[in-house]
């Protein structure tokens, strides 16, 4: 469905997108994930033709957005991060210019218009005026707009940003149901939000793609050694006897704070962690001290998050200390 | 194209700067006529245009300071880039409601001198001819005025600096006559020329070397004259201003020649303009 190659845009000495390549198949949601300013926005600009590359191709469908612009934008529909709303007009006229631009007219036009006003849930509002909308109903009039010419492709940047929490809910609903029937991408710099709405995550990092999966591998492949804290009735020295009788125990330690049970903080390898706390609940068991809590680390998607970005800095800085090295 | 032109023209009528325009130029071509028409009793309506054309130095600017730049403030520019129209279109179909806005005004001008013609003897050829030049030269202005605001996001500073232009161009005939006729101040009001031309092509294209390259040929253009013919030089600066001047252009119509020179010119006007305004869109996407 989308092709993008090799994509590069500089400014000036910025590199905001930096040699980005990914294929989007059609019918899913696709989050877009990655810290302020990793180059999420200016992709998008990019892939709807709003900006132009400093090198790299995009293709929609096979159409080109830099030779065949007009070809590949009906094919997609774009909400930016600000809703390009013009104040002074209620949705039904803003609506009606976006569609006649799109080329649509007369009985098409006004059947168009009615549906997407009825999919977004403002029909209520379409006479009033724009500015006296709230940001929530504004962000739905935005994707109204990206939805007019049935567009295969819809594309939303951060399109919960700045809404309270029960159109933040809305919103969601709305594009899981885009999912069903329109390929979907949106960017966020929120994981919970990538990690409920999409089936495949991009992460970028510094204008680089870093990951690229479902939200289940992506948990699967990169969070195996997990950690297990537990709090026993004992002293710290007994509970690192026991412990060292346990297996597939990677890495261990123990504190204690005066007046306090000792806690140990337990790291290892085995891919199924309840293997581990039930030797650990026997071992204490054995040893006739209780096991007053235990608590299961369990990967999630902003570890991989941080770890991923962070990894990535890593490697950017000593690459760059290499290179004024040599 | 069609559909930037409607939506253009149904909200200028939502707005009030349009009636302001129209009442505007109304009213200043009504006092005109009132003066010279009625009160003075000449039947030539072409001198009334010709003391109305100075009310173009605010209608213009206050028609078109947000045409451009209120799209980049509101940030709607983003949704033209991503629809599927071409740059060309957006500007045609902005141009076009424009024209349409300005027509409204003219074409009750356009009645005048027939109503004259009831009570005198009015000469309609002259005066017709002049008024098609009126709303060709408005028309111009129009399209330098849409090019300023594109120029910027700040509606305000659009219409100061479409306010100085105009009225530098109106005055550039008074002007030309104390400016310097010798070669030497002729070459240094050209230097100031190619450096703002310089400013103005690094501006649009963000291409230093195509800057640097156009002012160092005009640059050596002019070297190369001052060095083997400066008598050349003398007197140019005042003739490019008269030359460059819409207005001065005009008064040729006033006088009752019908210059077709003067409305290609003008044409070419809207033509340059109408190209940089597309360029200046096109910038955003290419900065």
């Amino acid at each position: 469905m989308i092709t993008v190659e090799h994509l590069t845009k500089r400014y000036g000495e910025v590199t905001a997108v930096d040699n980005l390549s990914f294929q989007i198949d059609e019918g899913h949601v696709y989050g877009f994930l990655g810290p302020n300013g990793a180059g999420k926005s200016t992709t998008m600009n990019i892939m709807t033709g709003c900006l132009s590359a400093t090198s790299g191709h995009v293709r929609i469908d096979g159409h080109d957005i830099f030779e065949e612009p007009n070809e590949a934008k009906r094919l997609i529909g774009y909400l930016p991060e600000q809703p390009p709303l013009y104040m002074n007009e209620t949705p039904e006229e803003y609506l009606r210019f976006v569609g006649e631009a799109k080329g649509l007219k007369g009985a098409e036009l006004a059947a168009q218009i009615a549906e997407v006003m009825e999919q977004t849930k403002i029909t209520d509002v379409r006479r009033r005026c724009i500015s006296a909308l709230s940001k929530g109903y504004r962000q739905r009039v935005g994707i109204a707009q990206a939805l007019l010419g049935n567009p295969k492709v819809v594309i939303l940047d951060e399109p919960t940003v700045g809404l309270d929490p029960i159109q933040i809910i809305e919103i969601r609903d709305l594009i899981r149901q885009l999912g069903q029937s329109h390929t979907v991408i949106l960017s966020s710099h929120i994981l919970s939000e990538v990690q409920t709405m999409c089936e495949k995550i991009l992460i970028i990092a510094r204008g680089k793609l870093i990951a690229f999966d479902t939200p289940e591998n992506l948990e699967r492949e990169l969070l195996s050694p997990s950690e297990i804290t537990l709090t026993a009735d004992a002293g710290a020295e007994e509970v690192r006897a026991i412990l060292s009788s346990v297996p597939h125990i990677t890495e261990l330690s123990v504190t204690q704070e005066a007046g306090a049970y000792p806690v140990a903080k337990i790291k290892t390898d085995l891919g199924d962690i309840y293997q581990l706390s039930r030797s650990l609940f026997f071992a204490f068991a054995h040893a006739d001290k209780a096991l007053l809590e235990m608590t299961l680390k369990k990967a999630n998607l902003e570890d991989i998050f941080l770890e991923l970005t962070e990894e990535k800095a890593v490697e950017d800085s000593t690459a760059e200390s290499e290179v004024t090295g040599a | 194209m069609s559909a930037v032109f409607k939506h253009e023209l149904r909200s200028y009528f939502h707005s009030l700067t349009t009636y302001v325009f129209g009442a505007f130029l109304l009213a200043f071509v009504g006092l005109g006529a009132m003066l010279y028409n009625i009160q003075a009793a000449v039947s030539n309506f072409e001198y009334v245009l010709s003391f109305g054309s100075l009310i173009f130095v605010v209608i213009v600017p206050i028609l078109t300071m947000r045409v451009i730049a209120e799209e980049k403030k509101q940030k709607t520019d983003q949704l033209l880039y991503s629809l599927p129209i071409s740059t060309w279109q957006v500007i045609l179909g902005k141009y076009c409601a424009l024209l349409i806005v300005y027509l409204i005004p003219m074409a009750i001008i356009s009645i005048y001198p027939l109503i004259f013609a009831q009570f005198g003897d009015v000469y309609l050829l002259t005066a017709y001819g002049s008024i098609l030049a009126f709303f060709i030269m408005g028309a111009a202005l129009l399209a330098i005025g849409m090019f300023i605001s594109s120029l910027t996001d700040n509606q305000g500073l659009a219409a100061g600096i479409g306010i100085a232009v105009v009225l530098f161009n109106y005055y550039s005939i008074s002007l030309s006559e104390y400016v310097s006729t010798t070669a030497a101040g002729t070459v240094i009001a050209l230097l100031v020329l190619i450096l703002a031309l310089y400013a103005i092509i690094r501006y649009l294209t963000k291409n230093e070397n195509l800057a640097y390259g156009v002012s160092l040929v005009l640059l050596a253009g002019i070297m190369v004259l001052y060095f083997v013919d400066s008598s050349a030089l003398e007197g140019l600066l005042p003739q490019i201003m008269t030359t460059l001047s819409l207005f001065e252009r005009f008064n040729a119509f006033v006088n009752g020649v019908f210059d077709m020179t003067a409305i290609v010119y003008y044409l070419t006007v809207i033509a340059f303009f109408l190209f940089l305004s597309v360029q200046s869109l096109e910038k955003r996407r290419y900065n």
